[in-house]
């Protein structure tokens, strides 16, 4: 347990220490963006890593979470501050009521009806333009402001949403290893052994669905403030897939593993601009060969490759 | 030892300052285009006429000395990949000045980097509330929905046409289209029976027309770019439908004659000169720019420009004649582009000022109808 603590504590470290390294420049803003998407897959592989339930409409909830904050805030001149919880809150409890139903479906069905809730989501931001401002975006969302400082610039931004960020890992890696963590594994494996052993699999089920959603409303809702403009097209379908995309390349089922697929899909357009127009093929190619040979994912993947390293040398050298 | 270190150093820090002093650092301009995704039937020809108009500019050795660099990111046509991109243009490339983004979406999310940051931006995007109210960072080459609908309305009123229904896409574009449509219809005396969308992914139109058909207006608007507005043509030519039927400035490109085929014909529309630069008359100002762009677009890329393409080669003729007014920095630019007058360009006669950020009158538009697969201007 006491090295869990110095591993996280250690990663805070790096994280809190990063703006020093590369300090300015554009590298912050995607690093920004990087906790975000940490925040948003950690909210996925909860309920898919953990609890074994698949979801396609997590853009959806990121979604929510930006609008309602940022309606909240801009028309209604809520505090920022009040207006994450306030929007946390809507999306938790309609989670929560939607989950019911939704997570009596498993497998392909459960992957339908949330890729629907997802859809539907997307289309309720696109239509209602007198309160979205429709497909082109809801512009003017305040920044956050907290003791005379603004967050507005991209070395700010980085803290804010680190912190918020790592104290979702810390709450994450703490509920993965308490009896709530071993009931959800216990509940992917077998959800008949779960019920045998007095797991009530129906309610967690929904529990973890909507921490799940309120993680995502809450990466929404800081996305909102620090980009202050959103607009529909950032929170379709095609963001869920990457999520997923995420959560699988970096790991199912660790925490860690989350923030490595968020850092590598986040990152690797970046490194890849200067391919030109073939950055999508290598992109592509290397994830296909990350799912194949690293089916565990990046966080399994690493240190596998790492060993095996180390043991051709040591092999090398016996046989010299 | 310590002589020969000395010397070194002496001989590196004049080879540096002389590259610096006799070559003139190349200006770095910025794009955002969509270049990929659904958008990018706008960001590649924007791309393509931005580094074909630099390629030119630099083959001639640039402007007083100074060569022009385009760095050019694709957006995909997402709003946070732009607001990303923008800031890398700004704090790792320090280009001066950034044409685009494509889309009125990704635009308006842009145009709070810009003004804080202090960097010209040049959209290629129609959306009007890009410039209005005006923003002292914030230009664009499109032109506005709203000069495209007045054309529209202008045209049935003198027809005394008066009840329109309107079917637009829900987009940026469509969403804009609307509310010009719906603001301006009383102004020219006409009544919106019927106010329908439509799905920009939709495949088949049949139930918004047959609604349509049930109104009896006496002419249909619709607003949207490629493929949709073509599914509708066939649609309503299927359904029976006589009533005139009027396009956006959205599908003025051969593309949409192509996909509507048979059902495109009759089909009128508001469009920029650059369809028909041929047929215009030669005391046409903007006629010399328009011939020479479709001329270069056709060598480069063996394929016709069109005005999508233009509103990135106005973007950036327009800074190079700033930048040939003797602005180099980014503010100075911003200064020389308010000044801009009366530049004849592919989207229409450009003036900007203080109040106006948009820079065109009803002449960027003329009223065309598609006849024998081609362009014809209604008089």
């Amino acid at each position: 347990m006491k090295r869990d603590l110095f591993l996280f504590i250690g990663f805070a470290f790096l994280i809190l220490l990063a703006p020093q390294l590369f300090s300015g420049g554009y590298l912050m803003n995607v690093l920004v963006f990087v906790g975000i998407n940490t925040m948003l897959s950690i909210a996925l592989n909860l309920l898919l890593g953990y609890a074994g339930q698949i979801s396609l409409g997590h853009a959806g909830f990121f979604g929510l979470g930006a609008y309602l904050s940022g309606i909240l805030s801009t028309s209604y001149g809520v505090d920022p501050w009040l207006a994450m919880p306030l929007a946390a809150t809507v999306v938790g409890l309609m989670a929560f009521f939607i989950g019911f139903p939704i997570l009596k479906l498993k497998g392909h069905y459960l992957a339908m009806a949330t890729l629907g809730l997802g859809i539907i989501i997307y289309i309720v931001f696109n239509e209602t333009v007198e309160l979205t401002g429709g497909p082109s975006g809801l512009s003017g969302i305040p920044n956050l402001k907290i003791a005379g400082i603004t967050f507005d610039s991209d070395v700010k931004n980085y803290y804010l949403i680190w912190t918020a960020t790592l104290m979702v890992m810390l709450f994450s890696l703490n509920l993965a290893g308490s009896r709530v963590g071993r009931a959800l594994r216990a509940v992917h494996d077998s959800e008949v052994a779960a019920q045998v052993l007095g797991v009530n699999s129906r309610i967690l089920k929904v529990q973890i669905f909507a921490l799940s959603a309120i993680i995502s409303s809450l990466a929404g809702s800081l996305y909102a403030h620090t980009m202050t403009f959103i607009s529909p097209a950032s929170f379709g379908f095609n963001f869920s897939i990457e999520l997923l995309t995420m959560v699988v390349i970096g790991g199912l089922g660790s925490i860690y593993g989350s923030f490595l697929g968020a850092a590598l899909l986040t990152l690797l357009p970046e490194f890849l601009r200067g391919a030109n127009d073939y950055d999508i093929i290598i992109y592509g190619g290397l994830l296909m060969a990350m799912v194949m040979y690293m089916p565990g994912g990046l966080v399994r993947g690493i240190p596998a490759l790492f060993r095996r390293l180390v043991t051709t040398k040591k092999g090398e050298a016996g046989h010299a | 030892m310590k002589m020969k270190c000395f010397s070194l150093v002496c001989a590196f820090t004049t080879l540096l300052f002389s590259s610096t002093v006799f070559a003139a650092a190349p200006i770095k301009i910025g794009a955002l285009f969509a270049v990929t995704g659904p958008a990018a039937f706008l960001g590649e020809p924007e791309r393509n006429s931005a580094k074909m108009v630099i390629d030119e500019i630099n083959s001639k050795g640039g402007i007083k000395g100074h060569k022009l660099e385009l760095v050019a990111y694709d957006t995909t046509g997402d709003a946070t990949k732009a607001v990303q991109l923008a800031t890398k243009l700004i704090k790792d490339d320090k280009v001066v000045a950034i044409i685009g983004p494509s889309t009125t979406g990704e635009t308006m999310a842009v145009i709070p980097v810009a003004e804080k940051e202090q960097i010209p931006l040049i959209s290629c995007s129609a959306g009007s509330k890009i410039t209005d109210p005006v923003k002292k960072w914030v230009f664009k080459t499109a032109q506005n929905d709203s000069l495209a609908v007045g054309k529209i309305y202008e045209y049935l009123q003198k027809n005394k046409l008066t009840t329109v229904s309107i079917l637009t896409v829900s987009d940026g574009f469509g969403a804009s289209g609307r509310e010009q449509l719906k603001t301006q219809a009383a102004k020219y005396g006409i009544t919106i029976v019927s106010d329908d969308t439509y799905g920009p992914k939709d495949t088949d139109m049949t139930a918004q027309l047959t609604k349509i058909r049930g109104t009896h207006s006496q002419a249909i608007i619709c607003w949207g770019t490629n493929p949709g507005p073509a599914v509708i043509a066939k649609n309503a030519r299927q359904l029976g439908i006589k009533t005139p039927l009027f396009m956006s400035h959205g599908v003025s490109s051969k593309k949409f004659i192509e996909l509507a085929g048979e059902a495109a014909e009759g089909i009128k529309l508001p469009s920029g000169k650059v369809v028909v630069a041929d047929m215009l008359s030669a005391s046409d100002k903007q006629k010399k720019s328009l011939m020479a762009f479709v001329k270069d677009y056709q060598k480069h890329y063996k394929t016709e420009g069109d005005h999508f393409g233009g509103h990135a080669w106005d973007a950036v003729n327009l800074i190079k004649s700033a930048i040939e007014n003797g602005a180099v920095t980014a503010a100075a630019i911003r200064d020389q582009l308010e000044k801009s007058r009366a530049f004849a360009g592919i989207g229409g006669s450009f003036t900007y000022s203080a109040q106006d950020h948009a820079g065109l009158g009803k002449d960027a538009f003329i009223l065309v109808e598609i006849k024998n697969k081609d362009w014809m201007i209604v008089k």
